[in-house]
This record gives structure tokens, sequence and C-alpha cells, in this order.
């Protein structure tokens, strides 16, 4: 069994008072995309830029490839950033108005001192064709690309130093249907040929659905759900997962219109006072009072690979349904 | 037969830029009845933002719109600019994608509802309160008067969307069109914001045009529904109708494009290739030919107009689909 | 009238884009060519000012209006005013670009690091409170008194009471705007220090927020000089400025005008065209403007 190639040990992330990341451990092995799903001030994007280091880790362990980052010199965590990188959400926002696609996607082997400039200059080429971008784009300004062509070049960038781990943060929410089409397309053949592992967060359930084989549920700062992804779809055991899959529509007005679905009442409460006991609970359609006591662990319940917090899903994987079929 | 509330045909919108005219709207036509949710669809660029601006005159100086917009039977292009303001609202209210930027900062929420009130209907200050608060019942707010004197910043995405929603329908307007209302929100909370849409049109009444991008949107709340490319409009068809049957390469692509967990297609997800054109002028061909799998000559020299297709709706097209999409595995 | 935006394109304007813009704006341009005349004229001054700027005539009676010996007349000592215009002019765009350049040296990399590094900032900023919030002229005594009046005490004293403090500003916010970019973000994933993060991230792009304000900054200077030298805390006659030129020509207003007129004219033209020109540089450089 070899080693993931990350694995986060009891994550804690707060700015101040807001606690984005309360907790949280997960492991991702060599080749998997691993999916993190969630809503706004769910934590998942703050979990991302705690995994390349973007920000400073209030405790717990991020290990990649069994090295801890968190206690790392700057120094030493510059020469482990080679083996993960991170692409974004905005296409605009991300690439250097100043810099050319060319210089743009072999900064990182500049920095990492990687080859020669010529071979850079292959490597630059491979890259793009890689990422499906015609070779003369290389001098191009990044605002004399499409939005999907930019995301492209952030890939490109992401990968030129050939990392073991790529972090994709709501990388095609900000584009049009048709082009995220060719960009997850594009993710998932980059990562069946390049054979690196992937972190993708996004709130996208049927993008995840397409590209992750496992995925991570988080709410409000904690994970309530971990399967693998058929798993996940066809029996969601958590009620906030069952809500969540309720609630994203589906594409087809035949199944969208006699599903029923689970309307969560209330708020998402504030990051800086979660609620007390299970996280979920203000808005749990089957909360009891345990609930609102005890915050309930990660544990593993039935089918192998699969991990609910809640009280109420028993050992072997039954729990509440909220919708009845 | 339900009379017909909106007629819009051959609008046409020009922007005057100084990279020279670009035709945001192309001889879009289409029409909404009492009651129904006609959902406007397509990607950005496609001027479905712009038509829903049109309606009402709400365009910038260097916009030349053309064509007519019919409403209740009166021609809204030529109306003095003084009738459209009191369209705005009263008959015609809009709803916006982020209601943060909507939302005045420095009034409550009381005071601006209660605005549209006494705008429009001479409500007094006494009236309006009670009014509004009515309404956030209506939009299903809970506490409703301790809301009525918050300020927007206090109230999470979704109630101010909710707002939004109570603001447009304080008087009771015949049309509420609704630019990605829930684009800006969480899935979970954006199921309750198009639940709340299409009660509210069915309890009042009015008629909604929604736009958006979202087939995911469309299948849950439109009756109708006519989907956009560079600025024209390419089909035109019950909800049902467009997703068993649709006929427009177009619609077919951005079908394909969807990940959609309850059609796993084994190929990978359906790209449209190329980019969406950016037109100056009305060009007399099929705008879409450069992308399209079917194009053929006739598509690139003479614009297809709107006519009836294979599965019985209007549909813009030289070649358009006539399959099933969903007896497709894969494509 | 409401009027909604449908969503600009919002696009950093390509170098050509920014030509047309400012060539379409006729005020500019004017503006640019009369800077553009001004330079040349200083510049040129050694070679077409007709007389030296110092050759005294106590033949002739004096001061004398302009006539066409003496095309802007001359002062009371019989000097030729269109030589000392041509020279007051020169001192007073060394002046102008001079401390717009010390301002921009100190400046912006104190800027950038008050921006960049958060336990910095607090120090720069209140030395940069306190430079300003010092009152110009004590400081400019002060520096006089030290250094003796001259073109670089001027230089010096504008420069440090006013625009060091607003190039540090400029700047840091233009750092703090940048650093939270996701392409900085990305360069830091990437590997970069903070030097390169400095050096090719964040300074690139905040060139033409530090150009927009060196445009402004330059008229502003001249009109310092001029008010330094005029108090007789800049540069000191018998070297012609600008400033020095309108302080001789005081006792003279009555009886022979045009000593003061012309300089003055000239303090006018030089500023109001910078401004003009400055002006549309800002327009064209902003990514927002889409219509006509």
């Amino acid at each position: 069994m070899t080693d993931p190639v990350l694995e986060l040990v009891d994550l804690v992330k707060h700015f101040g008072p807001v606690r984005a990341v309360d907790g949280v451990s997960l492991a991702i092995e060599p080749g998997e995309v691993l999916g993190l799903v969630g809503e706004s001030g769910s934590g998942k994007s703050t979990l991302g830029r705690c995994v390349v280091r973007l920000v400073s880790v209030t405790s717990g362990q991020v290990l990649l490839r069994g090295r801890d980052l968190v206690p790392l010199s700057r120094n030493e965590l510059r020469r482990l950033r080679r083996d993960v990188n991170i692409v974004f959400q905005d296409p605009s926002g991300s690439l250097n108005p100043r810099m050319t696609v060319a210089d743009i996607v072999t900064e990182p082997l500049r920095l990492h001192r990687i080859g020669s400039s010529a071979s850079r200059r292959d490597r630059l080429n491979e890259l793009l064709d890689q990422v499906g971008l015609r070779a003369e784009l290389a001098r191009r300004h990044p605002h004399e690309l499409s939005g999907g062509q930019r995301q492209r070049v952030s890939l490109a960038r992401a990968l030129s130093a050939g990392p073991a781990l790529l972090v994709a943060d709501e990388p095609t929410s900000a584009l049009d249907v048709s082009v995220q089409a060719s960009v997850l397309n594009l993710i998932a053949r980059l990562q069946s040929e390049l054979g690196f592992a992937c972190l993708f967060i996004t709130h996208d359930l049927a993008a995840v659905e397409f590209l992750a084989q496992r995925i991570a549920v988080m709410y409000l700062g904690r994970l309530v759900e971990v399967a693998d992804r058929a798993e996940l779809f066809a029996t969601p055991r958590h009620p906030y997962t069952q809500a969540l899959l309720s609630a994203a529509p589906v594409p087809d007005p035949a199944i969208q219109r006699t599903r029923n679905r689970i309307v969560l009442t209330g708020d998402v409460p504030s990051p800086v006072h979660p609620p007390t006991g299970c996280r979920f609970h203000t808005r749990c359609p089957v909360a009891e009072l345990v609930c609102s006591v005890d915050q309930p662990p990660l544990r593993p319940v039935g089918p192998a690979n699969t991990l609910v917090a809640c009280h109420l899903v028993a050992d072997d994987g039954t729990g509440p349904q909220l919708t009845k079929p | 037969m339900t009379p017909t509330l909106l007629e819009v045909s051959g609008l046409s919108v020009r922007f005057h830029t100084e990279d020279g005219p670009l035709l945001a709207v192309d001889a879009a036509s289409f029409t909404i009845t009492d009651g129904e949710v006609v959902a406007l669809v397509g990607e950005s660029g496609c001027g479905k933002s712009v038509t829903a601006m049109a309606l009402t005159g709400l365009l910038p100086r260097n916009a030349d719109v053309e064509g007519s917009v019919r409403f209740a039977g009166r021609e809204l292009t030529n109306e003095s600019h003084r009738r459209l303001v009191s369209i705005r609202g009263r008959d015609i209210a809009y709803v916006f994608q982020e209601p943060m930027s909507s939302l005045n900062p420095v009034l409550t929420v009381g005071r601006q509802i209660g605005e549209v009130l006494r705008r429009h209907q001479n409500a007094s200050r006494a009236a309006a309160e009670r009014r509004a608060r009515d309404l956030l019942v209506l939009v299903g707010i809970p506490e409703p008067a301790r809301r009525l004197r918050e300020y927007p910043h206090q109230l999470s995405g979704g109630m101010r969307q909710r707002v939004m929603i109570a603001m447009a329908l304080a008087c009771r307007p015949r049309l509420l069109v609704a630019d990605e209302p829930t684009t800006a929100l969480d899935v979970t909370i954006q199921a309750g914001i198009l639940d709340l849409l299409r009660s509210a049109s069915a309890e009042t009444g009015a008629s909604v045009l929604l736009i958006t991008h979202d087939l995911g949107v469309v299948a849950d709340i439109a009756d109708r529904v006519v989907v956009m490319y560079a600025g024209r409009t390419v089909e035109e068809s019950t909800v049902d109708n467009l997703f068993a049957a649709p006929s427009h390469p177009y619609t077919r692509g951005l079908l394909g494009a969807v990940p959609n967990p309850a059609r796993r297609a084994s190929g990978g997800l359906r790209e449209i290739p190329g980019l969406v054109p950016v037109l100056r002028s009305a060009v007399d061909a099929c705008t879409f030919a450069d992308r399209c799998p079917s194009a053929d000559d006739q598509c690139r020299t003479h614009r297809p107009e709107s006519r009836p297709g294979p599965a019985g709706h209007p549909v813009a097209c030289w070649h358009p689909a006539t399959d099933d999409v969903r007896a497709e595995a894969h494509d | 009238m409401t009027m909604v935006e449908p969503t600009p394109v919002v696009r950093a304007p390509s170098r050509r884009r920014i030509l047309r813009r400012l060539r379409r704006n006729s005020m500019a341009m004017t503006g640019g060519v009369i800077v553009i005349i001004a330079v040349l004229a200083a510049l040129l001054a050694p070679i077409i000012a007709p007389y030296p700027f110092d050759a005294t005539d106590f033949t002739a009676p004096a001061p004398q209006p302009p006539s066409l010996e003496h095309w802007l007349g001359t002062d009371e000592l019989g000097r030729d005013q269109l030589s000392r215009v041509l020279y007051g002019l020169r001192a007073s765009l060394s002046v102008g670009v001079l401390t717009v350049l010390l301002a921009v040296l100190l400046g912006v990399p104190l800027g950038l690091l008050a921006g960049f590094y958060g336990w910095l900032d607090p120090f720069v900023s209140r030395l940069t409170d306190l430079l300003l919030a010092f009152p110009f002229l004590i400081l400019a005594v002060s520096l006089a008194v030290i250094l003796g009046p001259s073109l670089f005490t001027a230089v010096i004293a504008i420069a440090i009471g006013a625009q060091v403090p607003g190039m540090i500003r400029i700047t840091r916010g233009e750092t703090l705007r940048l650093r939270d970019m996701d392409f900085v973000a990305a360069a830091i994933a990437g590997g970069a220090r903070d030097g390169v993060l400095l050096r090719r991230h964040i300074l690139p792009n905040s060139v033409n927020a530090i150009m927009v304000q060196a445009t402004v900054y330059v008229p502003a200077a001249i009109i310092g000089e001029a008010v330094l030298s005029f108090l007789g805390l800049g540069i000191r006659p018998p070297t012609p400025s600008l400033g020095v030129l309108l302080a001789s020509a005081q006792p003279f207003y009555r009886q022979a005008p045009w000593l003061a007129v012309f300089p003055g004219l000239v303090i006018v033209a030089l500023t109001l065209a910078l401004n003009l020109f400055g002006d549309g540089m800002r327009d064209a450089l902003d990514p927002r403007q889409v219509d006509t």
C-alpha cells in the first residue's frame, strides 16, 4: 500500500474568530481525484489554500508525500512546491496581465531552476499541446485570450513542474457551460495521461460526479461525509449530503419535476459562532437532542471507504432517509 | 387561449462602442402569455440580458433599439421616457443577480420596499409598512417585522434575494423579469428561491421571464424555453419538448455539455468547438455555422428563419436534428 | 434616468488602444504638443537663446518693452527677457523632472515594501503622515537654512514635503490591491520568492498608477519651484527660473509689466498643458471605459 500523496491530519485554520476549517482529516492516494464539495462558508477554498500553503495553518498537519508542510521554513517549503500546485476559479485574475503566456507557463520551471532555457522552450510547447492551445498563443497576453483559453494556460502553468498533486479550486465555475465541458474533459484527460492526484474543489455536484473517484462533503469547516462516487450518489447517508443532492437541479424536467426536493430551512450559520454539537443540526430536518450536544466524529460506516459524521447513521450504514422515493 | 402578455418581434440592439458597432441582439422574437414562466437560455454574450433590459428601455446611451416590444397590447419601443418609468416596477418588475448591489446598503429593508410602494401606489407610510410586512411573509422570510428594520448587510444572500423579489412583487406586476436570480446563491438556497418564483407566479398570476444559463434551473421551473445564441433566438419550445427533442444543433450541444449524473456519457462531455462570435452587424448566414457539425454551404450563405422544426416547435436552422436525445447513448 | 450598463467587457487596454484613445482626446493632444515644444525649447536654450541670460547692458535705458532686438523686452539691467525665459523654463522643467524622479526613486520602493510587509506598514505610514502633516513652507525654509537655497534645495523640499509621501501612498495602495490577486498566489504556489513577486508581479502592474501620478506631479513641482524661488528659498538670482523672474519683476509691475507677464504666461501654459496631458493619460489607461 503506497503512501498517500496528501494527508491532512486534524487541520484547523482560523482567521481570527472565523473558524474556516475546524478539524479536517483526509487522505488522497497517488493518481486519485478527490472531489471536495461544499457551499459558501464550508471552508473548502480555505482548505485548498492550506494544502498549497498559501495561508498559514492554525494547527494540524499537512503531509505532502509524507513530509509535514506546516513547520517548514519558507525556503524548505519553496523546494517542496514543485510537488503541488493550484488552479484558481477566476480566469482573468489568475494570470499576470503584463506577462506573456510563455512567461506565465514557464515561470515555475524558472523558479525551480528546472532545465535550460532551450529545454524550457520545448517543455512549453509540450505543455501547450497537452492543454490544447496552439503554439502561437505563447506570445499573447492574457487579455487577448478567452476565458477558456486562460484556464488552459493556468492548467499548463500548474502542471509545468510535474507536480504530484493538483489543487483545482472551482476551475470551471466562472466559465460558460460549453467551455466548462471542454475544461472538464481536459482535466480528466490530463489526469489519466499524467497520473497526478487532484483535489477538485467545487460546489457543482454534476462536475464532481463527472471527474472525481471519491467525494468528500464539507459543511461549516468540517467533513460530514466521504464516500466513493457511485456510493455517494446512490446512497447519500448524511442529511446534508441528501439535501445537497436533492437541491442540485437535474437538467431534465421529466426527472426534476417529479423529484421530492428537500428544502432546508434557515440560513447557513456564521462560521464565527458555529452551532454546538453537530454543526448541521440547526437546519437538519431529523435532528435529535444528542445532535445539539455532541459533535459527531467522522467514522467509517457501511461499505468500504465510506465515512459519515452523524449520530443517526448506524455502523452498518443505515440511517435517516429525508426523501421518500 | 390565454392572451399574449408580451410579444417581442424582430428586436435588435446595437451598441456604439469605441471599437466600433456591436450587435448584441439580432432580430430576436418570442412571446410570453399570462401566468407562464418562460426561460431565456444562453451563454454569456448571447444577448439575453440585453434583451431583458431592452424591454423597458433600460439600456445605456450608446444603444440603438429596433423592432417591436408589445406589452399588453401597447408598443413599448416608442413610449415616452416618463411612461416607461411608470411601467417599470409597476407592470414589469426586475430581479437581478447580485442582491447586494441591487439593494441600497444605507436604507433599511422596510424603507426600500416602502419606497417602491409609495412611488407607484401613493401609499401612506403606515400602509406601506403594513404591505411590506405582508410581502415579506409572502416571500417566506421569517420574523418579518424584525427584518423590516434591518439593513441589507445583516441579511444572508438568500434572504436578500427574497427581499428583491418582495420589492419586485410589491406592485403586483404582470411580468417579473429575473436575470440570473440564483446564480450567485448556494444550491440549497437556490432551490427555495426557485420554488418562491414559481409560487409567486401561481399566486399573483404574474408571468416570469427567467434569464439563465443553467439548464437545471430551466428544467425546474420553466414552462417554455427560448434559446439564444449570438443575439438570435434560435429555438423556442415547451420545456419538456426542448429536453426530449432539441432540434437546434446549439441546443443539443448545450445539453450534451452539461454533466448529468442521470445520463452518464461515456465519451466525456460534449464540447462545442470554437467561440461565440461577436457581430458587428447582421449577417445573412447562420451564426452557429462555424461551430456546427451539420453546417453546409446553405448555412453559411443564408440566414435561417425561425420555422416549425421536426419536433413541432419553431427553430432557426436549415438542418434541425430529428432524433430523440434521450435515446442517444453517447456522441 | 436609470442607466443600467450591460456587463461591460473589462479589459486592460492594449497599447494600441491606449494610443488611440489618447489621440482622440484633442485637449490631451494639445497639451502634449505644448509640453514637447517646451521641452525642446528648454533643451535647446543654449542654442536658440539670442543672448546669454546674464548679459547686462547698461547703455540702453532699461527696462525696455518688447522690440525687434529683444522680442520679450529687457529687464532693469538690460538683460534679454527671451533668453532669461528660455533658461528659466529649463531650470523649471529640470526641477519638475528631478523632483518627480526623486519621488519615484524613494517613494515607490517604500510603498511596495509597506504594502507587502504588513509589519513594516505602520512605520512607513506614520512617516508618510508626518511628512504630509508638516507645514510645507517651514520645511522649505529649514532646508534653505541648512543647505542654502538652490535648485537642489527646492527639489528636495518639494520631494520630501509632498511628492515622496504621495508616491508611497499610491504604490502602497496598488501593492495592497495586487497582493491578494490570484496570479500572485499562483506565483507563490509556483515557488516565487518575495523579490520575484515584487519585481515581476506587483511592480509591473503598478506602473500605470504610478505613471498617472507622476504626470500630475510634474506641473505641481514646477509651481512649487516657482513659489520657492519667488520667496527666495530656491534658485537664487541671477540664475533665472520662472519663479526668480517673477520675483525680480515685482518692483516693476506698473512700469514694466512684460517682465512678469511672460514668465507668468509660460508657467500657466506649461502646467495647464501637463495637466491636460496627464488627465488624458489617465483616461486612456482606465480599463473600464467602454462606450464612446
